[in-house]
C-alpha cells in the first residue's frame, strides 16, 4: 500500500485491474484505492507478471502493505513504493508477507457484464496459473455464465486462461444492447467496463473522451450521474462521513506541520498588469478549450523561480534537507463539499505552459469528481494554494511534511499602485511564502518571491 | 433560445462541475463564481461547455457579462 500523502496512514483497495498472470509494465495503473480524501489509481513501480494478489478488493490496509507479488522481468532493485522521485520518509520497505491464496475476486454479478474486447497481447502471454482451472478462471466462468468444459484452453499445456473464459462471455453475451447501426465499439479501459457493469451503465451507448475516442472510467461515471428525467437529485459531493474522516486526516497532518516545522512567513504584492494583457491576447487568438488563466502563470512562475533559490524544492527528512531537481509542484484543489487535496503537477518547470495548463484543468476537474493517480499524490517536491480563488487577498499556507514551503496567491484584484510617483489602478496579487527555517532564511525567502514576480513581469519567456 | 432553455442549459453544464449548486440560490447580483464557489478553472469550464452546446465561440472579453445568472441568460438568449 503506496503512501499518497503525508497524512494516509491506511487505505482500502476498491478494485483490482490486474490478476495473477497479467503482464504489466512500470507505469501501468493496477488498482484503485480508496483513501480518506479520494480515490487513487495506483500505478506500479516495476514490470513484470503478476504472481498473486494478497490484500483482496474491500480491505482496508496501513501504508507499507505488501498488496500482490510481481515477477520482476528484470533484476533492477525495485524502487519504492512512492517511486523514486518520492518524499524520502513516505518510502515503506516492502513488508514481507506470506503469499497467501488468491482471494475470490468480489465483482457484482446483479448488473450485465459489459461484453469485453479481443483479448490484448498481454494476455496471450499469461503465464500459467498452475491448474487447469484456476480459481480465478472458475470465478470469471461463473460471472460470464460461461461453461468450463465447452472450452479449449489456450494457454501453456492447454490449460484454460481468464482470456479464453472472456473470449467464450463475449460470444454468448446478449447483443441486444447494441445498437444495430454502431457495429464497431469504441474502445474502453478495463476499471471503465468494470465500473460499467456495477453501475448499469451501457457502454455502447458512450462517446468515449480517453485518446483515441477510448470509454474511460470518468465518461461512465458521467453516465451514470445523468439524471434520468425528471430527476433532479445530483450526486458527486463528499460523504459527511468521508468528510469528517478527510478533516481529520488533514488535521493530523497539519497539527504535525506546525509542532515540528519553525515556519517564517513573507508576503509581496505584484503588479500583475503585463500579465494580465498578455493572457488577454493569447487568447484572442485562441479557441476556448485552449485558453489560459492567470493561475497557470502564477504556478510556472513559482516552479520556475526554484532554480535560482532551489531550497524552497524538496524534502526535510531525518534532520537533513535532500533538494529536488524536479519541480513536481503540488496544487491546493478544494474538493467540493468540503476538503483540501494537493496533487501535483509533474516537472512543472520544464513542460510548455500549454501544457501546464491542460495538466492543471485535467487535475482539477479529476480531484474534484474523479480519480487522481497514485504518482500525483505522493511525490509533490513544492505546493502552491490559490486555486480556491477565494475572494481573500492574503492566504499563507501551512507547510505539507516533508516540503518545506508553500506559496500562496489571493485573489488577482485592481488596487491603488504608485508608477513614478502616480497612483494607478492596477490588477494586482498577494504572493506569500511560508517556509521552513530549517532549510531557509528570510533572506532567501525574499529572493524567492522576487524572483517570481521578475518572471510574472516577463510572462512571454514563461 | 428561451429563458428556460437558457437556464437548462446552465444547470446541465454546471452539474458535472458543481453537482450541488443550484441556481435559484444564487442572488440577482451576485456572480456565479462566488455564489457557487467556483475557480477560475471550473468557471472556464462552464464557458466552455456553454460554448460546445450553443457552438458559439465566446471570447474572453464577455466573460464578464456571463458573469451573474441573469447576465448569462440574457447573453444565451441573444446568441440565437
Amino acid at each position: 500500500m503506496p503512501s499518497l500523502g503525508a497524512d494516509m496512514e491506511s487505505g482500502t483497495i476498491t478494485h483490482w485491474l490486474v490478476h495473477p498472470g497479467d503482464v504489466v509494465h512500470r507505469g501501468d495503473i493496477v488498482a484503485v484505492v480508496q483513501t480518506d480524501k479520494s480515490d487513487i489509481e495506483v500505478e506500479i513501480f516495476d514490470s513484470g507478471t503478476i504472481e498473486d494478489i494478497v490484500v483482496p478488493e474491500g480491505q482496508r490496509v496501513p501504508v507499507g502493505t505488501v498488496l500482490a507479488h510481481v515477477a520482476s522481468t528484470k533484476a533492477t532493485p525495485p524502487p519504492s513504493p512512492a517511486g523514486p522521485g518520492g518524499p524520502p520518509t513516505l518510502e515503506t520497505p516492502a513488508v514481507a508477507v506470506p503469499a497467501i491464496e488468491v482471494p475470490a475476486v468480489e465483482v457484482p454479478t446483479t448488473a450485465p457484464t459489459p461484453a469485453p474486447l479481443a483479448p490484448q497481447g498481454a494476455e496471450h502471454v499469461s503465464a500459467p496459473v498452475g491448474l487447469v482451472e484456476s480459481p480465478l478462471v472458475r470465478h470469471r466462468a461463473e460471472q460470464l455464465g460461461v461453461d468450463l468444459s465447452s472450452l479449449t484452453g489456450s494457454g501453456p499445456g492447454g490449460a484454460l486462461t481468464r482470456a479464453d473464459v472472456e473470449r467464450a462471455g463475449a460470444a454468448r453475451a446478449p447483443k441486444s444492447a447494441a445498437p444495430p447501426s454502431a457495429p464497431h465499439r469504441a474502445p474502453s479501459s478495463p476499471f471503465a467496463r468494470r465500473r460499467a457493469g456495477e453501475l448499469g451503465v451501457d457502454l455502447s451507448l458512450l462517446t468515449g473522451s480517453g485518446p483515441g475516442g477510448a470509454i474511460v472510467e470518468r465518461d461512465v461515471r458521467d453516465a451514470s450521474r445523468r439524471p434520468a428525467p425528471g430527476e433532479a437529485t445530483p450526486t458527486g459531493s463528499v460523504a459527511p462521513d468521508q468528510r469528517r474522516a478527510m478533516q481529520r486526516a488533514i488535521g493530523a497532518l497539519m497539527a504535525r506541520s506546525k509542532r515540528e516545522i519553525p515556519h517564517y512567513y513573507l508576503s509581496t504584492t505584484i503588479d500583475l498588469t503585463t500579465a494580465t494583457s498578455w493572457v488577454e491576447r493569447a487568447n484572442l487568438d485562441r479557441a476556448i478549450t485552449d485558453r489560459i488563466v492567470m493561475a497557470a502563470l502564477l504556478l510556472r512562475a513559482t516552479a520556475r523561480a526554484v532554480q535560482r533559490v532551489p531550497e524552497m524544492n524538496g524534502y526535510y527528512t531525518d534532520g537533513a534537507f535532500s533538494p529536488r531537481t524536479a519541480v513536481h509542484l503540488g496544487v491546493g484543489i478544494s474538493q467540493r463539499g468540503g476538503g483540501l487535496i494537493a496533487p501535483a503537477i509533474h516537472d512543472a518547470d520544464s513542460i510548455s505552459l500549454d501544457e501546464l495548463m491542460r495538466r492543471l484543468k485535467d487535475l482539477v476537474q479529476r480531484a474534484r469528481t474523479g480519480v487522481l493517480r497514485s504518482s500525483e499524490m505522493s511525490d509533490p517536491t513544492l505546493t502552491v494554494t490559490n486555486l480556491g480563488d477565494l475572494g481573500v487577498d492574503t492566504v499563507f499556507g501551512v507547510i505539507y511534511p516533508p516540503q518545506v514551503a508553500i506559496v500562496g496567491f489571493g485573489r488577482v484584484r485592481e488596487q491603488p499602485w504608485v508608477h513614478d510617483h502616480v497612483v494607478d489602478a492596477r490588477p494586482c496579487v498577494v504572493a506569500t511564502l511560508s517556509a521552513d527555517h530549517r532549510v531557509s532564511d528570510g533572506m532567501r525567502g525574499a529572493r524567492f518571491l522576487t524572483e517570481i514576480d521578475h518572471l510574472l513581469q516577463r510572462p512571454e519567456d514563461l | 433560445m428561451t429563458t428556460d432553455e437558457a437556464r437548462n442549459l446552465m444547470r446541465s453544464v454546471l452539474r458535472p462541475i458543481a453537482p450541488e449548486a443550484n441556481l435559484d440560490d444564487v442572488a440577482p447580483g451576485e456572480t456565479l463564481q462566488e455564489a457557487l464557489d467556483l475557480d477560475s478553472i471550473d468557471f472556464l469550464r462552464f464557458v466552455t461547455g456553454l460554448a460546445q452546446a450553443t457552438g458559439h465561440d465566446i471570447p474572453e472579453r464577455d466573460y464578464e457579462t456571463i458573469a451573474t445568472v441573469d447576465g448569462c441568460v440574457a447573453y444565451l438568449t441573444s446568441l440565437t
